[in-house]
């Protein structure tokens, strides 16, 4: 049986958690030092599959600045951070962009776009 | 030129105060903005993590000021960007300049302080060593990667765990920069736990908690930067000594109210914020002038800036429209034990809502502790909080009925609880 310290996310509290993994079992994963539900969510999450929110910039040709913000719509597995940064830093933009507009579809097979954060009018 | 009400400073606290002004009734209203645009310290933020509180979703910070802008710019609120000033002079006449209006005289009724503030720089702390290029304040690095599309360095030291520093580490990682540490002085963060996990766990980043760096060295541009341990006294400890070669240090040591010209115009400044002394309508001692948001105290979630800025908008506008005064029952409030200090700094019991918040920092780190909020010394009310931190600003809703005229302080301390 392994164990592994977390530190919630969920809220400021930040609690410590202790979660005990029994890989035998289907349910094996315990969790203590939570002082709410959430945290026992958070932490199957964080060891099955973590996901995070990735917000980056792209390059913008003729904008009144040289960075276009931009997110992931939701959050991508954590393991995809670099592999989407890569393809990010590839594209090139043009203004005008709208908030919302999509910069990339889809990217990386995740099934989750990347759209601009912000209105960004030509120069 | 002639307003109602002239808003100085176009970030989050200028463009909520504006937009809640006009929405209590007063039409005539200037904004004015020094930097090419509105959204002030936002359209550098771009991580998400903003608006939970107002809207109940999690934005970044350009889609957070953009709501705003475009509120402001439905209401048809006049703005100026580009644009100093330069003076606010009795009887409430502004100086400010531009390229397109050049010098102008701006007569207002109310004037609303929401400047924002500035990082401390390498000098204010005093970093021993020799004067390269490569030594950044934390925010300044931000604008350069995130704005301008300029890269600051490849390999990284960050001094201060304040959120800005935390999130700068994540951000030259992802970037492709190797963020070799971040040395904090104190022996906790002053950031957010979530930070911590999301920005230096996640990627390996070593924290340096009760460390600093001691010098800097490099001719032209940085070459290395030594760390040390500090002691119970923050004085670093010979022989802890740690170099690490890099070519950029990036300073994440606080931030100071910006009031070079609330003091011009005969502010009286709080030595424990350095903002404005304010009452309970966000108004400072110079009555009809107003102050809101980081020029009033460093806030750590711009939700409650505009919480806040909405008070002083609303407020700006109501004495506008009745511009009457009043004989006031004052009540002072004090900071005691654990408390570092307390906004508003007095109240005026007969303008008091039904419900009023008090907001402050606790001194360092509680678990299980309570809040004792005390009137003329006699206890009103007891909050429990199971977690405090210095990075975490405590917000205190009390009732209008817990007090009556005769009250003349209000004080909170905080009492470790035996468990």
């Amino acid at each position: 049986m392994a164990q592994k310290e977390l530190i919630c996310i969920v809220c400021p509290l930040g609690c410590h958690l202790t979660v005990e993994i029994d890989e035998s079992k289907e349910q094996g994963i315990k969790v203590f030092g939570n002082k709410c539900p959430r945290g026992e969510t958070y932490a199957n999450k964080e060891l099955t599959a973590p996901t995070r929110m990735l917000p980056t910039t792209v390059k913008i040709k003729n904008g009144i600045l040289n960075r276009l913000p931009v997110k992931t719509e939701a959050p991508i597995p954590k393991e995809m951070i670099f592999p989407c940064m890569a393809v990010i830093n590839e594209v090139e933009v043009e203004a005008p962009v709208k908030i919302g507009d999509v910069v990339i579809e889809n990217i990386l097979g995740t099934g989750v776009n990347i759209v601009a954060t912000r209105t960004m009018t030509a120069k | 030129m002639n307003y109602d009400i002239v808003v100085i400073g176009g970030g989050p606290a200028g463009l909520a105060s504006a937009i809640e002004a006009h929405k209590k009734g007063v039409s005539s209203i200037l904004v004015i903005e020094r930097d090419r645009e509105l959204g002030g310290i936002l359209q550098q933020c771009i991580h998400n993590g903003f608006g939970l509180h107002i809207f109940r979703e999690e934005l970044t910070g350009p889609e957070y000021a953009e709501r705003f802008i475009e509120a402001l710019k439905a209401m048809g609120i006049e703005y100026k960007l580009d644009t100093m000033v330069l003076e606010i002079g009795e009887d409430k006449c502004i100086k400010a300049m531009n390229e397109i209006d050049g010098f102008m005289s701006i007569k207002a009724k109310a004037i609303i302080l929401a400047m924002g503030c500035r990082e401390r720089t390498r000098g204010a702390i005093a970093i021993p060593g020799t004067r390269p290029a490569g030594v950044f304040s934390a925010g300044t690095a931000q604008r350069y990667l995130n704005m301008e599309g300029y890269m600051v360095g490849k390999r990284v030291v960050i001094l201060g765990s304040g959120d800005i520093g935390l999130i700068m580490a994540r951000r030259m990682t992802l970037e492709g920069a190797k963020v070799l540490a971040v040395a904090e002085l104190m022996p906790y963060s002053g950031g957010l736990t979530r930070n911590i996990v999301q920005c230096l766990n996640d990627f390996d980043i070593p924290l340096l908690l009760s460390h600093t760096v001691t010098e800097i060295k490099g001719k032209d541009r940085v070459s290395s930067v030594v760390v040390s341990k500090v002691d119970a006294h923050m004085k670093p400890i010979a022989g802890t000594e740690v170099e690490y070669e890099c070519d950029t240090l990036l300073l994440s040591v606080g931030l100071i109210p910006e009031n070079e010209l609330s003091k011009q115009a005969g502010v009286e400044i709080d030595p424990r914020t350095s903002g404005p002394i304010v009452n309970e309508s966000m108004e400072t001692t110079v009555e009809g002038i107003f102050a809101c948001g980081n020029v009033v105290h460093v806030h750590d979630l711009v939700d409650f800036v505009t919480a806040e800025s909405n008070r002083a908008g609303a407020n700006a506008a109501k004495y506008v429209i009745e511009s009457r005064k009043k004989a006031f029952s004052v009540i002072n409030t004090y900071s005691n034990e654990g408390i570092t200090y307390i906004v508003p700094q007095y109240i005026r019991f007969e303008n008091l809502e039904d419900k009023f918040n008090l907001f402050m920092r606790v001194k360092k780190v509680y678990h299980n502790a309570k809040m004792v909020v005390k009137a003329d010394g006699v206890t009103i009310k007891e909050f429990k909080k199971n977690h405090m931190a210095p990075g975490e600003m405590e917000n205190l809703v009390l009732e209008k009925s817990l007090l009556n005229e005769s009250i003349k302080s209000l004080t909170v301390e905080v009492i470790k609880e035996v468990v």
